[in-house]
């Protein structure tokens, strides 16, 4: 579920160039959009229309610096999950994702009786107990809704490349 | 990094202007000059304090899927089992995490069936069951990161 009415099958041929150039980043260099039409073969207006018209659709969430969170001293990466009535889930998580504490909300399948939880967060401190802190104040906000909880902590990365989605 | 990196990190987590400057208008709101910008901003990503700068695309865009799964791996297996589950190309994060379920992964792949064809392919390599949890919903979030 989005908040707008975005489909991946409203994305053409010519969005997808634009996201083939785009996703190892912008150039930087003072006109990045002419760089990007470039690559794609398209025109600089068409591009920056483009990207208008996707951020306004949510097919782009943000654009901007993503910064890495270990090399922000954020060590204690913790993945709070709850188990909520299926039928308050969904304005529980946007109360919690409002709460602006937590980088990734998403509603996922429970596998009971293993895994009874269907809320998922991620926080992030550069101390555990700043973590938890926060894992703390989203239970405030979710308060008796919530039946079951835990937090698991990455301990080690195994794997990171990143998503390539095409090319 | 110095007062003026953080700023700049703190700043330009959103919002990041589509027009045919778009270095020189946020340097503008930052104070500095469009080749500053630029500078520190190369510097921040060669030393890898951002692993990118530009648009953060929905995977789903492309026609694509992604879902996030997870093992309960023995310990004694568990450096065979993650050198088996990172050789699926497919595979773009894997962490380690302290639970039963010790193994966490996101699969990206070109197509939805593509992520059973590769989830039923590490259950047969492993012989573990692998828990498929695919986002059913997903919340707005604007957390930014204080530098």
């Amino acid at each position: 579920m989005s908040a707008s009415g975005w489909r991946p099958e409203r994305m053409d041929e010519a969005d997808r160039r634009i996201v083939a150039a785009t996703q190892d980043g912008l150039p930087l260099v003072p006109r990045p959009y002419h760089a990007v039409a470039a690559a794609a073969g398209l025109t600089p207006e068409e591009v920056m229309a483009r990207m208008h018209r996707l951020l306004a659709e949510g097919a782009i969430r943000r654009i901007g610096a993503v910064p890495n969170h270990y090399a922000l001293g954020y060590r204690f990466n913790g993945m709070a999950v709850w188990e909520v009535a299926e039928e308050r889930v969904d304005a529980l998580g946007a109360r919690i994702a409002a709460l602006g504490l937590s980088s990734h909300c998403y509603r996922r399948p429970r596998h009971p009786p293993d895994w009874p939880y269907n809320l998922f967060t991620m926080v992030h401190g550069r101390t555990r107990e700043e973590a938890l802190h926060w894992v703390e104040t989203i239970a405030v906000v979710l308060g008796e809704a919530v039946r079951a909880r835990e937090v698991l902590f990455s301990s080690r990365i195994l794997k990171k490349t990143g998503l390539r989605l095409v090319g | 990094m110095d007062e003026l990196d953080r700023r700049i990190v703190n700043a330009l987590q959103g919002g990041f202007p589509v027009c045919e400057r778009p270095f020189a208008a946020a340097a503008e709101g930052l104070g500095i000059d469009e080749a500053t910008l630029l500078a520190r901003l190369a510097a921040l990503r060669a030393e890898g304090v951002l692993s990118r700068f530009g648009p953060l695309w929905k995977a789903e865009g492309l026609g694509g899927a992604v879902t996030l799964a997870a093992m309960a791996v023995p310990t004694e297996r568990f450096e065979a089992v993650a050198a088996l589950v990172n050789a699926h190309p497919e595979v773009a994060h894997n962490y380690e995490r302290d639970h039963r379920l010790n193994m966490w992964f996101v699969l990206a792949t070109e197509s939805a069936a593509a992520i059973a064809v590769t989830i039923r392919a590490i259950e047969a390599e492993t012989g573990l069951a692998v828990l498929n949890m695919p986002r059913e919903a997903e919340y707005h979030v604007g957390l930014r990161l204080e530098a």
